[in-house]
């Protein structure tokens, strides 16, 4: 009887077991994300501790040679150019753009916008990153060939397939970025005689610049990050961008070719887990990014209250 | 210039720049459907790509993926999404550490994942080009993603839910069971369906992992230890992403275009039902806020 009296009741074991099972849950989410961190990192630094590759070297050089054992030639310099070069070409592209539809969405015609704009470049957001690639490879490719001649791949090919890759993540951030913006602010421009047109860039503009910040540094990490659709377009040829047409290999465009064709453990192995490396720290470096912009904006709003 | 002149023009501008891009959107996906259209027939999705040039293979695979990939990933995601919004204190450090390693999970490039999955799944535990190493590759890229978007909607459930149940004398395991989650179900769905529209398309994460090639399956062998059996989890499969990959890097020439077209389009229409049926959880998940 007494023992019965100080067990607890079924509800709280329940209770205890639910709790037991969600942060079992967590702990799992969290592990798995430093596993990932912990092991991408020790595989790519042992280039540089096991096979004594110089990190300086790797940085500035633009040779990947990795046949010859004893002198092996390896640098990343000319993969992180053309990376950098085709998210910047395709960034520069589609931000204006995805801001005009960003805008035309929630300030112009936001019954349109709604209904028709908006779902469309939600479906765009969902086609797989493969389809850009082929539609780059069999309809952008050869009229870029017709055009300016050589074979159609390179820089330019990529940077294109990612300008559209990129266009739905930037444009559905962007309107939420000007969504947040209070409605009564708008009401209360244009009750003082403003045209529409100037609250866009007086009010609108101005107060979501941060945010509008962020969906284009994600814009960024999308792009820098994509692999299968860069790889079937650009090239494959590691060298430094010096044209627009010339064929080149990105970061990921090189960790796709190649990770296939190397024994793990060896140097040409270990120089990609490097390569991998430094994609994971851009990746982290662009996540900081997003986040201290946002944070920026956050205490301004505060102190402005 | 004044500035009723300059708005006029600007919006000229703004319309006809967004009427443009809609038109070029449009032109793209109905390009994509009507070139695909005259590929896709009964023969193309019966058939092997082994003897013949369908995709019969790894359409089935695509779905048997996806369907492992869900099953494994959502009660992770769903535990982990309830630990962050409804158990722990939201502004403590443990929490806002753990949302922003998910954070930074969920924006890694994709073939990123993918190498992860090839080292630990390929490498270290053996399990090879197989469909296991695939799902647990495709569940590291979606747990991230889903759990954001499970914790999203169940924040939406207003606090006072939760308060009026432990008022009530209830567990609180026994209010988020029977009342929070509920509520939360048609956000939750919706947050499933965009996440499989995500994992059925991709195919970085899959190439070192499920692998590139896609053996000939016998659909009367249901034996799961059978190499040629399609429930077998530990054969190589190809699914429709990587399919598309595949045939254009090998350049099969005139064959792989087709192939490809006729892929892209199953790909797109799966794409628009998972689309469809998010949209319509998110309707009713409105109508329920707003009741």
């Amino acid at each position: 009887m007494n023992k019965q009296l100080f067990n607890s009741s079924k509800e709280i074991r329940q209770d205890k077991l639910g709790r037991l099972l969600v942060y079992s849950a967590l702990t799992v989410v969290l592990v798995l994300a430093c596993a990932m961190l912990y092991f991408i990192f020790s595989k790519g630094i042992a280039t540089f501790t096991q096979d004594h590759i110089n990190f300086w070297d790797f940085l500035t050089r633009s040779n990947w040679n990795t046949d010859n054992l004893q002198k092996p030639d390896l640098g990343a310099w000319a993969l992180m150019v053309t990376s950098a070069e085709t998210t910047l070409l395709a960034v520069l592209v589609t931000t204006p753009l995805a801001l005009v539809i960003a805008i035309y969405i929630v300030v112009m015609s936001p019954k349109i916008g709604g209904r028709i704009v908006q779902p469309l470049t939600e479906l765009l957001l969902g086609i797989p990153s493969v389809v850009y690639g082929f539609v780059g490879l069999t309809v952008l490719i050869p009229v870029l060939r017709r055009w300016a001649g050589g074979t159609g791949f390179g820089v330019l090919a990529a940077a294109l397939v990612l300008a559209l890759m990129i266009l739905p993540t930037i444009t559905s951030l962007a309107v939420e970025a000007l969504n947040g913006v209070p409605q009564s602010y708008q009401t209360f421009a244009y009750s003082l005689g403003c045209t529409k047109w100037q609250v866009i860039v007086h009010v609108l503009l101005k107060i979501s610049a941060p945010n509008l910040l962020v969906a284009v540094i994600f814009g960024v990490a999308r792009a820098f990050g994509e692999a299968l659709a860069v790889q079937m377009v650009i090239g494959n040829t590691v060298q430094l961008p010096l044209g627009l047409f010339t064929p080149a290999a990105t970061l990921t465009s090189k960790l796709t070719t190649d990770m296939g064709n190397t024994i793990d453990g060896t140097l040409a192995s270990n120089a990609l887990w490097s390569l991998a490396l430094l994609l994971l720290v851009m990746s982290l470096i662009f996540n900081l990014l997003a986040k201290l912009v946002l944070r920026r904006s956050q205490s301004r709003e505060s102190i402005s209250r | 210039m004044n500035r009723y002149r300059v708005n006029q023009i600007m919006t000229g501008v703004l319309n006809g720049v967004t009427f443009l891009v809609v038109l070029f959107i449009a032109s793209f996906i109905l390009y994509l459907l009507a070139s695909g259209m005259t590929a896709v027939n009964w023969h193309f999705l019966t058939t092997s790509s082994e003897v013949g040039l369908g995709i019969r293979d790894q359409l089935f695979n695509s779905l048997y993926l996806l369907l492992l990939t869900q099953l494994i990933s959502l009660p992770i995601a769903l535990g982990a999404a309830m630990a962050l919004t409804l158990y722990a204190d939201s502004r403590s450090k443990l929490a806002s550490f753990a949302q922003g390693l998910i954070q930074i999970l969920s924006s890694l490039p994709s073939i990123i994942v993918g190498l992860f999955g090839f080292l630990i799944l390929v490498l270290k535990f053996n399990l090879g080009f197989s469909i296991i190493s695939g799902a647990l590759a495709l569940t590291f890229f979606n747990l991230p993603i889903l759990t954001q978007s499970i914790a999203v909607s169940l924040q939406g459930v207003p606090d006072e839910v939760m308060q009026s149940g432990l008022a009530l004398g209830i567990s609180k395991w026994h209010t988020i069971t029977k009342v929070i989650l509920p509520e939360a179900m048609p956000g939750i769905w919706s947050g499933i369906v965009i996440s499989a529209g995500r994992v059925f398309g991709e195919a970085a994460t899959l190439i070192y992992t499920a692998g590139q090639s896609a053996p000939t399956l016998d659909y009367t062998n249901w034996n799961p230890f059978n190499p040629a059996s399609p429930l077998n989890i530990f054969r190589p499969a190809e699914t429709l992403a990587v399919h598309i990959w595949k045939v254009n890097t090998e350049s099969l020439g005139q064959d792989a275009a087709t192939v490809s077209r006729g892929t892209i389009v199953i790909l797109i229409l799966v794409v628009l039902l998972f689309n469809l049926v998010a949209r319509y959880f998110s309707t009713t998940m409105r109508k329920k806020v707003g009741r």
